[in-house]
This record gives structure tokens, C-alpha cells and sequence, in this order.
């Protein structure tokens, strides 16, 4: 029975807590960004601005939910809901701290890349659900993005189940604790798994799907009201889901100094302490990769996607394993 | 497995709430121009259901075909210990015939985005 609340306590908090930090990223960004600018930023409602998020997801609230005559209705209804729950069941297998996940899936890694290739079909239906030339046009480039990065993404991360020999995430953590964080041995692999992340999230300087100043909002120009909200807000439960797998998989999960506490729910906490913290880093990287380069040409995106990255990642598994098997 | 079907079950109803909710509380007009697609303010003209390029068709085709590769790869990557040095030089060869196809795809130019170079210089000529 204690069990259970526990587990139901653990999936409330999941919830809550990336519905909270997915729209605190949103400030956090806007903060930020304005810092790197020199000019100010949301600074007006609450304090520091905090409450911004709160006042917007409001506005969006009331704002007319249009649904285009011209569009595919369900199609266009379902779109935006593909992206909210991929991205968010995907946090399903993280483990935040020992023992503290939703569920302990030993094949845990399988299931998010699973997860991240539904996500296509999110952006890929909304485009054409939409019947405008320009939402068909970011849809495709979508998709071609998606698919093209989803090939290597799960290459790259092959290198640490190599070293590690599970698929579990939990397990993968308990591994690095044993050895060495994985960002030492499988840097390679590292850098090639977070473009392939950013890619996935399409984020700048990857935002060719909806790049402004050629596609309006590419594939959601013509949702409104909350439907858009769930692309804003899916865009960042995927940053925050990378973030986490970044953390997870080759910085050592919750790995880290616990000051002497050794046992019952404060070593828990300060474990979930060295998880989050980690987290926000790569949180901050994902927006001062925003601040700091400009976007490809598409061609350019998709060539490198298949020419550089591919083989790469192919490298980098036979080298690892060579290396491994050279070791033992 | 039953936290993770309430967990989705929860996901679910949290998505659909916002769907309902913004359905309710937005407000509703109707203008001359509403029902019409918005491409950048000018007058829409024709369906959007046309022919793109086949560029596009081309990358689904290559992640079907890759992406197939990996299944195999992932299998190999769990029981990597137990198959040692036999299994690696397996592995081995099915990467290379896999970089193989890849180097044959890259000249013939099935990896190129956008018209063909031959294309776009005659384009310049022009």
C-alpha cells in the first residue's frame, strides 16, 4: 500500500514538475537572452518578471481557439496533443534520483528513442493538416530533420550501452558510479547524441521547420490559442527531456559529493539536488546555443545529418567496442 | 508496468484538458477574411495538397532502410560481451557493407538536398 502511494506520489510530481519547469525554461530564456543582449527582459509582472508565464498561458487561454475550415479537422485537433504526450511519457523511465522514477524499465533507452520517433508525426500531420503551403512546407522540412537525425541518435547512444551492457537508465547511472562518467570515454559520442538532440527539438541554430523569416511558423502557422501553446510548450519538455538524458547517460545521473549524509530521504534529496543541478547546466547550454549561432541552409542541415554524422557514429561504436574487447 | 499506464493515462487527460479548456474560454468572430489561410497576406490561391519535391520522399526511403540497419546493430550492442571478438568482426563487416552503401548513395547524389549541381549551375548561366 505504501508502495503504491509512493509510486503515485512519484507520478504526480513527475507531471507537476515538468509542467512547471517547461514553462519556467520559457522565462528562464527570455532572461536570459536579454542578459546576453544587453537589454532587460520580462521584468514587470511578479517579481523578476516570474509571473510572465503565468500572464501568457492565461492570454493563451482566452484566445480564440480557430480551428481552419480548410484544415483536416481530427488531424489538426490530434497534431499538437502527438507531441505533449510523446514528450512527456518519455520521462517515464528517467530516474531522478535511486529508486525514484516512474517505472524501472530495464529497456528504458529503447523506449525514449521510441517515444522521440513518434514525435514526427507531430509536426509532420500538423503540417499538412493545416492546408496552407507554408505549414506543408515546414512539416516537410520537419520530417526530413527528424528522420535524418533520428538514425544517428540512437547510434550515438550505443556507445554507452556498450560500456555499460544494459538498456536500463537506472542501471546505466549505477555503472558510471562504479567507473568513470561517460562524458570521459564516450565524448564523441556525447557531442554526437546533443546535436542529435537539438535537431530532434528543432532549436535554433536546427530551427528550419519554423524558421520565421521564410515560413511564418512553418508547421504551426495556422494554430491559435492553447493548440499553438502545446507546440511552445512540447518544443520545451523536449529540451528539458534531452537535459535529463544528457545528465542521465554520460554526466553520472545523481551521481556526486553527499556531504556526509548516507542514508533515508535527505540523501535522496541531495541526490536529486546533484540531478537537477546538472540538468540546469545543460538547460542553460540548450539556450546560449540560441544566443550564439545562426542557422544552416537546409541543404547544409540534411548533408551533414547523413555525411558526417552518420558514419561517425558508426565509428564511434566500432572503435568503442574494439577498445572494449581490446581492454578485457 | 502499471505506473507507466497510469502515468500515460494521467499525461493524457492533462493534454486533453488543455485542448477543452481553451475550446470553452476563447472568444469567437468572424471577418471577411477568417476562413481563409494566412500565407504571409497574400490572397491564398489553389489547395495545398500538391506535388513537392522528391527529395523528401528520398530521406524517409534512406531512414527506412538505415534505421532497419540499427535494429540489428542493437541487438548486437546488449549481447556484445557475451559474443566477444567473433561477434565484433561480424559486426564488423555488416558496418562496413552499411558504410559501403552509404559512400555508393553519397555519389550518386542521393544525399544532396535541393536541384542537382548540374541544375543550378545551369541555372546561373542563364
Amino acid at each position: 500500500m505504501n508502495e503504491t502511494l509512493g509510486t503515485l506520489l512519484i507520478i504526480a510530481f513527475v507531471i507537476l514538475g515538468v509542467l512547471h519547469v517547461a514553462p519556467g525554461l520559457i522565462w528562464l530564456e527570455r532572461r536570459l537572452l536579454a542578459l546576453w543582449q544587453d537589454r532587460y527582459g520580462p521584468n514587470r509582472v511578479g517579481p523578476f518578471g516570474l509571473f510572465q508565464v503565468l500572464a501568457d498561458a492565461i492570454k493563451m487561454f482566452f484566445k480564440e481557439d480557430w480551428i481552419p475550415p480548410f484544415a483536416d479537422k481530427a488531424t489538426f485537433i490530434l497534431a499538437p496533443c502527438i507531441i505533449n504526450v510523446t514528450a512527456l511519457t518519455a520521462f517515464a523511465v528517467i530516474p531522478f534520483a535511486p529508486g525514484w522514477s516512474v517505472v524501472d524499465m530495464s529497456v528504458g533507452l529503447l523506449f525514449f528513442l521510441a517515444m522521440s520517433s513518434l514525435g514526427v508525426y507531430s509536426v509532420t500531420l500538423a503540417g499538412w493538416a493545416s492546408n496552407n503551403k507554408y505549414s506543408l512546407l515546414g512539416g516537410l522540412r520537419a520530417s526530413a530533420q527528424m528522420l535524418g537525425y533520428e538514425v544517428f541518435m540512437g547510434l550515438s547512444l550505443m556507445g554507452v550501452v556498450l560500456m555499460s551492457g544494459t538498456f536500463n537508465l537506472a542501471k546505466i547511472v549505477e555503472a558510471q558510479q562504479n567507473t568513470i562518467w561517460y562524458c570521459v570515454p564516450q565524448f564523441l559520442g556525447m557531442m554526437l547524441f546533443l546535436i542529435a538532440g537539438i535537431a530532434e527539438t528543432h532549436r535554433l541554430p536546427f530551427d528550419l521547420p519554423e524558421a520565421e523569416a521564410e515560413l511564418i511558423a512553418g508547421f504551426h502557422s495556422e494554430y491559435s490559442s492553447m493548440k499553438f501553446g502545446m507546440f511552445f510548450i512540447g518544443e520545451y519538455i523536449g529540451i528539458t527531456l534531452i537535459s535529463c538524458l544528457m545528465t542521465v547517460l554520460y554526466f553520472g545521473g545523481w551521481d556526486g559529493p553527499t556531504f556526509g549524509i548516507s542514508e533515508g530521504l535527505a540523501l535522496k534529496l541531495v541526490q536529486f539536488g546533484w540531478f537537477a543541478a546538472k540538468t540546469f547546466v545543460f538547460l542553460c547550454l540548450f539556450i546560449l546555443l540560441r544566443a550564439s549561432f545562426c542557422r544552416p541552409r537546409y541543404d547544409q542541415l540534411i548533408a551533414f545529418g547523413w555525411k558526417i554524422m552518420l558514419p561517425l557514429s558508426l565509428a564511434n561504436l566500432l572503435i568503442t567496442g574494439a577498445a572494449l574487447l581490446a581492454l578485457e | 508496468m502499471w505506473p507507466l499506464l497510469v502515468f500515460i493515462a494521467a499525461v493524457m487527460v492533462v493534454v486533453a484538458a488543455q485542448i477543452v479548456l481553451s475550446h470553452f474560454l476563447g472568444q469567437r468572430h468572424r471577418e471577411r477574411a477568417t476562413g481563409e489561410p494566412y500565407e504571409s497576406g497574400i490572397v491564398s490561391e489553389g489547395s495545398a495538397r500538391l506535388r513537392f519535391s522528391a527529395t523528401f520522399y528520398l530521406v524517409a526511403m534512406l531512414f527506412v532502410i538505415f534505421d532497419l540497419e540499427a535494429v540489428y546493430i542493437f541487438s548486437w550492442v546488449i549481447s556484445f560481451r557475451e559474443l566477444g571478438w567473433s561477434g565484433y568482426f561480424k559486426i564488423f563487416v555488416f558496418i562496413a557493407i552499411l558504410l559501403a552503401s552509404l559512400v555508393y548513395l553519397w555519389r550518386i547524389g542521393a544525399l544532396e538536398a535541393g536541384p542537382p549541381k548540374r541544375r543550378l549551375r545551369e541555372a546561373e548561366v542563364k
